[in-house]
């Protein structure tokens, strides 16, 4: 019985929050499937380090970080370019955008210094 | 220069009443702008060349140890390059184990000076390396003062900023580790310091991702040149807890904590001294945890956002809540478990708990700037800041934003860091200092108003209030008092003479307290002439010129990077303390009786014992009185060693009633040998130490093994070599 109610509550969770994810904005979609990839690619990361091992300490580090930022500075994208978003009115999606590339290219360098 | 400085303050409460710049005919915009930017120069050069005493005094020389160190390594990277810095291993220190420089230091501030250096010459300056070295701190704190500008203006207005500048230009809390010649880590450290956290609150006003990148990388630059670094990676995520906690939250400081967190973790990772502590040492873990804090906070409030119903989200809530924190609390159970998360070190629990490192790490509780802070050095480094301080923090309270509640913690967690330890003093003045700036600009500002609201801008407007938040409140408040204008006046008044008290007593601590190099030292004659004993640099030279290049030599640690880098000679211990096993069987060599330190000595292969006597000078820091610290730390290691024997009755004595052990100890030998015959004072017998104001108890030293070697002019620093074994036939 509490089973069954509670299945039907995951149920109409998962229910209403498809319905109301659906009203987002395509390029909004586009980055949340970018985050969800780079989220996946850092859990592979882990799982393979739980498995194998974590010997060459940075380059484990360096690929989940590259992961995690890649991630994390999306995230930042996608706040500021969110329309819904009044504290960012001032902020221009271009100038976002310019700022979340520079961002990506310093981490990346210096993930590649990083790498061994 | 107090003139100076007098002058700066002037002009910032009353820009318009220069009268100077009306035949100019500028705009007022524009007038104040000039005002203002020839203010910050002033500022900048007073900065400057109020840290030059020390020049002027002596000479362009390093000070202290721990920049001895600094200095050659600059050396050593402008003259072989960085690859050849980078991987140096360095056989001349720590004898026989030697050091892997290029891993065990902070490069930050090497590659400044050479970087400074190296564009000097490309210009055509030539320089020496040596100069460069000695200016870079005055040059860097020249540069925080337009840090703490931009920080002032940010926090309260320009007005505060520039207060902030004139401020922290000349805190004695701040200039005592940023004279002309201490070449350390903490010189361009505090600049850096106040740059990341500048560059976080402009990131945390604005939201954007480039102020936060920019962020990140002040914290690189502070990561590579200091270990204070640990301050800023904590207190940035306790700023955005408590954030958090008061519902002050907002999606711009998910976008300046994120990239700063990430960006600057992976740019500190490359420093190899630091490598990967990120993630490994527990007093890294707490920003990691906030930050995985803040992505499950912000993806609970989107899904809030995005889900628009209460009894849904309450549901969702549960679940996340206990994955996430069964998660967390799993990770950090098994990382703490298996050991790959590092406890925290001594210094950082001595921090928290001041007792500790008093009961269990000797070698930390030795150096006397880990003290705890007497509220007389208080009073000495920040004068009225420290009145001024609190009235600051009321009108932050009042005025509460997200910049000036980060300054509010800044000050808070940095002032009772400075209580712990005194070193750390350093790292609140800049706090200190912008807090009183907006209180002095603030008071000045509402005072200044009052004088002028009845009659036409009078001059009376110049200083900068001190008399704290309860006044200016009072003037608001009574409009209609008689006498308001002439309280307003007198009270400015006040101010001014407090921030000339202020002005001048920082002149004075500069000029008297923190300039001395300490490896010259100076004293007053018997006719009230100066007298210089250049002792320590007299024993070096010797050293250079006339041992073998491959000699080791013993001393205390505080010696060693004097010794490799003016005596260019192997060491066996020296200041960077990384193996406390080492630095006891040096203190064990010193405490024995002679033979068993020969045999010490002979098994470190020690060619030349170095030691430091003031008997003859009455110079009180030196081996003798430092000599309880080789015996406690000698002691931890080897409890051959007790302490009770070189004490009487818990008491510690050099003349005839001392313990029996502590008069044939070999430490106590080298510094009195010869020392029975020497008149040192009039009317006293002789073998009288003035360092301790006693006649020595043992004048007929004899040694058996070591032989004098070279003791400098007014007897500061005695060498002995330890002669070869005997023949054994």
């Amino acid at each position: 019985m509490a089973k069954s109610s509670a299945t039907k509550d995951a149920q109409a969770l998962l229910h209403s929050l498809r319905s109301a994810y659906a009203s987002t904005p395509t390029n909004l979609k586009i980055i949340d499937i970018y985050v969800l990839f780079a989220i996946f690619t850092a859990v592979i990361q882990v799982g393979y380090m739980a498995i194998v091992g974590s010997f060459p300490f940075n380059s484990f580090l360096s690929g989940v970080l590259s992961c995690v930022g890649t991630a994390v500075l999306a995230v930042c994208l996608r706040i500021q370019v969110n329309k819904e978003n009044k504290e960012f009115k001032d902020l221009p999606p271009e100038r976002a955008y310019a700022d979340f590339v520079l961002c990506n290219l310093v981490l990346h360098l210096v993930i590649m210094n990083f790498l061994g | 220069m107090v003139a100076k400085m007098e002058k700066a303050t002037d002009l910032l409460s009353s820009p318009q009443s220069l009268f100077s710049l009306k035949s100019l005919k500028l705009k007022t915009k524009q007038q104040e702008l000039l005002i203002r930017i020839s203010i910050l120069c002033l500022v900048y050069i007073l900065a400057f060349i109020t840290r030059l005493f020390s020049v002027l005094r002596y000479e362009s020389m390093i000070h202290e140890f721990d920049p001895y160190f600094n200095y050659r390594t600059t050396l050593y990277l402008t003259q072989k390059g960085f690859y050849e810095f980078w991987n140096w291993f360095d056989s001349e220190s720590w004898y026989p184990l030697g050091r892997i420089i290029g891993g065990t230091l902070y490069p930050g501030l090497m590659v400044t000076a050479a970087f400074i250096y190296w564009v000097l010459r490309f210009l055509r300056f030539a320089v020496h390396i040596r100069e460069v070295c000695v200016l870079t701190a005055p040059f860097f704190a020249s540069n925080t003062t337009l840090v703490a500008y931009f920080f002032g203006k940010e926090l309260w207005d320009s007005g505060a900023g520039l207060v902030a500048a004139a401020l922290i230009a000349i805190c004695p809390g701040y200039i005592s580790r940023s004279v002309a010649g201490s070449y350390d880590n903490e010189a361009v450290a505090i600049f850096a310091l106040l740059l990341t956290f500048y560059l976080f609150v402009k990131a945390v006003k604005g939201g954007s991702l480039a102020w936060s990148l920019a962020s990140a990388f002040g914290y690189f630059y502070m990561v590579s040149a200091w270990g204070g670094y640990i301050f800023i990676i904590n207190l940035i995520p306790l700023y955005v807890l408590v954030l958090l906690v008061t519902g002050r939250y907002s999606m711009r400081l998910y976008v300046a904590y994120n990239c700063m967190y990430i960006l600057g973790m992976l740019l500190a990772m490359q420093i190899r001294f630091v490598g990967f502590q990120h993630v490994q040492s527990g007093e890294h873990m707490a920003a990691m945890g906030v930050f995985f804090l803040m992505q499950v906070f912000y993806f609970l409030d989107w899904v809030k956002h995005l889900l628009n119903d209460q009894k849904l989200f309450q549901a969702f809530l549960r679940i996340t809540l206990t994955c996430a924190i069964s998660v967390g609390a799993i990770a950090l159970g098994v990382g703490t478990a298996s050991g790959y998360i590092s406890p925290w070190t001594g210094r950082f629990y001595s921090l928290l708990d001041p007792t500790y490192a008093k009961d269990h790490i000797p070698i930390i509780a030795s150096v006397s700037e880990h003290q705890p802070t007497a509220w007389s050095s208080f009073m000495f480094d920040f004068h009225i800041l420290l009145i001024l301080f609190p009235a600051g923090l009321y009108f932050c309270f009042k005025r509460l934003s997200d910049a000036t509640i980060f300054i509010v913690m800044y000050g808070l967690t940095s002032m009772y860091f400075a209580g712990v330890m005194v070193r750390l003093i350093l790292v609140a003045t800049p706090a200190v200092c912008l807090i009183s700036a907006i209180a002095v600009s603030a008071t000045i500002k509402n005072l200044s108003q009052l004088v002028r609201t009845k009659t036409k801008p009078t001059q009376g407007g110049s200083g900068k209030g001190t008399t704290s938040a309860k006044t200016s409140s009072k003037g608001a408040l009574d409009q209609s008092l008689p006498y308001q204008k002439n309280g307003a006046i007198a009270l400015l008044v006040g101010a001014f003479y407090l921030l000339t008290r202020y002005a001048i007593h920082c002149t004075w601590v500069t000029s008297e307290a923190y300039s001395s190099p300490s490896i010259v030292l100076a004293a007053r004659g018997a006719h009230g002439n100066r007298v210089i004993f250049d002792d320590y640099r007299e024993a070096y030279f010797w050293l250079r010129q006339n041992t073998p290049s491959d000699a080791k030599v013993m001393s205390w640690w505080d010696y060693g990077y004097q010794i490799t880098a003016m005596g260019n000679r192997t060491v066996i211990v020296d200041n960077n303390t990384w193996n406390n096993t080492h630095i006891a069987t040096v203190g064990r060599a010193m405490s024995s009786y002679e033979d068993e330190a020969y045999e010490i000595m002979r098994s470190l292969d020690v060619d030349y014992v170095l030691v430091v006597f003031g008997g003859v000078t009455g110079y009180s820091s030196d081996d003798i009185n430092k000599f309880l610290w080789m015996v406690r730390i000698g002691g931890g290691v080897f409890p051959v060693i007790k302490e009770p024997d070189y004490l009487v009755n818990g008491e510690y004595r050099v003349d005839k009633g001392a313990a029996p052990k502590m008069l044939n100890c070999l430490m106590y030998k080298l510094s009195y040998y010869r020392f029975g015959e020497l008149t040192t004072e009039y009317g006293k017998p002789p073998g009288y130490d003035r360092a301790r104001g006693v006649e020595i108890g043992n004048k007929d030293i004899k040694l058996e093994y070591l032989e004098e070697a070279y003791t400098t002019s007014n007897w500061i620093v005695r060498i002995y070599k330890v002669k070869p074994p005997k023949n054994r036939w």
